[in-house]
C-alpha cells in the first residue's frame, strides 16, 4: 500500500447476501483484523462515503437501492464487490429473482471471491480500495487546477 | 394532537446490518403503526428444487442463513432421512447437536454486540465481537470453515471431533464462560444500560402466544418453548431445562440470550462427557419418496422445514419456516405506542435475521 494522504469512508450494503459475508465485513471491522487501521472509517451515510461494499447480488427489489445508494456517494468513487454472490450472482445466480452480480448494475472495481469471503480476503479488498481512491482523488485533484488554471488563461 | 406523518426507516440504515423497510405513521414522537415493506433480500432459494437435486440442496439450504447456517443444513437433511428412513449412528447425533450449540453460542454473543451497538454502547460491542472470534476459531478446528460449514450428509456427517480437539474446545469454552461473565455484570448491572432496555417494548404472554411468536423472544415473555425438548439428535441425552424470564420487554430478552449462552456452554460439556463411540455416517441408497415436516430449534427461535419428494433426483417442494418470519408481528406489535428513538432497539431485540425471512 503506497501512501495515503485522505482518510477514506466506508459504506456496507446487504444486496440479496445469506448474512455471511455480512457479518465477515462487520467482523472484518471489530478488533482482531481491525480494518480501521488503515485509516477507513465505516459510515452508515452514503453522502459521505468514498468507498462502498456491497455483499450479495443484485434482485428486482433492490435494484433500484443500490443504484441510489451508489449516485448518492460523491466523486470520486470506489466499489467493492464482497463474496461470489457479489461478483456472480454465485450459488444464487439461476434463482428466478436474482439478475446477477453487483456489476449488472453498477461498475465495480474490485472483487473478493469466497462464500462466506474470509475476513483476510476483504482486508486485501478494502487495502486495494483504498490504493484505488487515493490514485483518483490525485487525478481528481489534479483535473481541478487544471480546469482552474484553464479558466484563468481564457479569462 | 399532533399532525400525522410517514418515516421511513430503511432499507439501508447505520444499525441494521440487513436491509428491511419500515414505514412509521408517527403523531409527534410516538409511533401510531409500523407498515413492513420486505423483499430486499428475497432470492427465491425454495425455486431452485427444479435446477438442483436434493443433494446439491444440503448447500443451498445452508446459505439460507449466513449466521445460523448450520442448523439450516441440518434441519433440511433431518427432514431428507426422515423421508427416506434413515437411522444415522449416535456419534453422528451428538456431533450434530455440538455443532448446533457453537453455532448458538456465536449468534447469541454476534446479536449482543449488535444490540450494544444499537444503543451506541461502542466498546462492549467490540468486546462480544472479540469473545465470538474464539468461537469462531473453534468452527475452523472442527470444521475449516469459519460460517458456512457443508458438513452435513444425507446419513451422518462428514468430519469427525477427535479426542484433541475435544480438549481444545473444553478449553476455550473455560475462557469464553470467564469473559462472557465479564460482560453479563455490564449488560444486567450496568444502570446506564438498564435504562436504555427496561420496560421498552413489552409483550405480555397472552399477545406472544396470540401473536405466534417464536425462540427466546417467546421466552422472553415466560412462554415454555424449547423445541430441543422435542427430543432430536442428542439432546434426549442432555439435562436441561428452558429459560424462561417473565418480564417480556428488552432487558428480559437480553437477559434470557446471555443465559443460554451458559446453558449452550454447558450442554456441549454434558455432550463430550456421554459422546459415544462409533461410526459417523452410514451409507445411503435410493431417492427421496414421500413427505417428510421436522421441527428444530434455531438460535432465533423454532425453524420449521417441508421436503416433498417423488422417488426422482429432483424434489417436488421444499419449505423452510423461519423463527425471524413468525416474529415478525409481534415486532410490529412492539413498535406500537413507541418512540421513534427505540426503533433500532425494537428491530434488535427479536434478532431479526431478514435473509432467512426472505430467502
Amino acid at each position: 500500500m503506497g501512501k495515503v494522504k485522505n482518510s477514506p469512508w466506508l459504506l456496507h450494503y446487504d444486496g440479496s447476501s445469506c448474512n455471511g459475508c455480512d457479518i465477515e465485513v462487520l467482523a472484518t471491522l471489530t478488533p482482531l483484523y481491525d480494518a480501521e487501521r488503515f485509516g477507513i472509517e465505516n459510515t452508515g451515510d452514503p453522502m459521505q462515503a468514498d468507498i462502498l461494499l456491497i455483499t450479495g447480488g443484485i434482485n428486482t427489489q433492490n435494484q433500484e437501492v443500490v443504484r441510489q445508494l451508489y449516485n448518492q456517494m460523491p466523486r470520486p468513487k470506489v466499489v467493492v464487490a464482497v463474496g461470489v454472490c457479489a461478483c456472480t450472482g454465485g450459488v444464487f445466480k439461476d434463482c428466478y429473482n436474482v439478475l446477477g452480480g453487483a456489476d449488472s448494475t453498477i461498475p465495480v472495481d474490485i472483487y473478493v471471491p469466497g462464500c462466506a469471503a474470509r475476513p483476510q480476503a476483504i482486508i486485501d479488498g478494502i487495502v486495494k480500495a483504498v490504493e484505488l481512491f487515493q490514485k483518483r482523488s490525485d487525478r481528481h485533484d489534479r483535473y481541478e487546477i487544471e480546469q482552474k488554471e484553464g479558466g484563468n488563461a481564457n479569462g | 394532537m399532533g399532525k400525522r406523518k410517514v418515516v421511513p426507516f430503511g432499507p439501508q440504515h447505520p444499525v441494521l446490518p440487513e436491509p428491511i423497510h419500515l414505514d412509521l405513521v408517527m403523531e409527534d414522537e410516538k409511533i401510531l403503526e409500523a407498515v413492513p415493506n420486505i423483499g430486499f433480500v428475497h432470492r427465491g432459494l425454495e425455486g431452485l428444487i427444479e435446477k438442483k437435486d436434493f443433494n446439491e440442496l444440503i448447500y443451498i439450504a445452508e446459505r439460507t442463513c449466513g449466521i445460523c447456517s448450520y442448523q439450516h443444513g441440518m434441519g433440511y437433511t433431518e427432514t431428507l432421512e426422515q423421508i427416506m428412513g434413515v437411522e444415522i449412528p449416535d456419534r453422528a447425533k451428538f456431533l450434530r447437536s455440538t455443532w448446533s450449540e457453537l453455532g448458538r453460542l456465536h449468534s447469541h454473543l454476534l446479536w449482543l454486540g449488535l444490540l450494544a451497538d444499537g444503543f451506541g454502547f461502542e466498546s462492549l460491542f467490540y468486546e462480544c465481537w472479540r469473545i465470538r472470534e474464539k468461537i469462531l476459531d473453534l468452527h475452523e478446528l472442527t470444521v475449516g470453515a469459519r460460517l458456512i460449514f457443508s458438513v452435513n450428509k444425507v446419513g451422518g456427517v462428514l468430519r469427525d471431533i477427535t479426542p484433541e480437539m475435544q480438549k481444545t474446545i473444553l478449553e476455550t469454552l473455560d475462557v469464553v464462560e470467564e469473559e462472557v461473565k465479564n460482560i453479563q455484570k455490564t449488560f444486567l448491572y450496568d444502570y446506564s444500560v438498564q435504562s436504555r432496555l427496561k420496560g421498552i417494548g413489552v409483550l405480555s404472554l397472552q399477545q406472544v402466544h396470540d401473536l405466534g411468536c417464536a425462540g427466546p423472544f417467546a421466552r422472553a415473555s415466560g412462554l415454555n418453548l424449547d423445541m430441543r425438548k422435542l427430543g432430536y439428535d442428542a439432546y434426549p441425552y442432555i439435562d436441561f431445562e428452558p429459560i424462561i424470564s417473565t418480564d417480556g420487554d428488552c432487558f428480559a430478552r437480553c437477559d434470557v440470550r446471555t443465559r443460554e449462552i451458559f446453558q449452550s456452554i454447558d450442554i456441549i460439556r454434558q455432550i463430550f462427557a456421554k459422546m459415544p463411540e462409533g461410526d459417523i455416517a452410514v451409507p445411503v441408497k435410493g431417492m427421496p419418496n414421500g413427505e417428510a415436516t421436522v421441527r428444530i430449534e434455531q438460535p432465533r427461535g423454532e425453524a420449521v422445514y417441508y421436503v416433498k419428494g417423488n422417488g426422482k433426483k429432483l424434489l417436488d417442494r421444499m419449505r423452510i419456516r423461519t423463527p425471524t418470519f413468525a416474529n415478525l408481528p409481534g415486532l410490529l406489535e412492539t413498535m406500537k405506542g413507541a418512540d421513534l428513538s427505540d426503533v433500532p432497539l425494537l428491530i434488535l431485540s427479536i434478532d431479526p435475521c431478514i435473509s432467512c425471512t426472505e430467502r
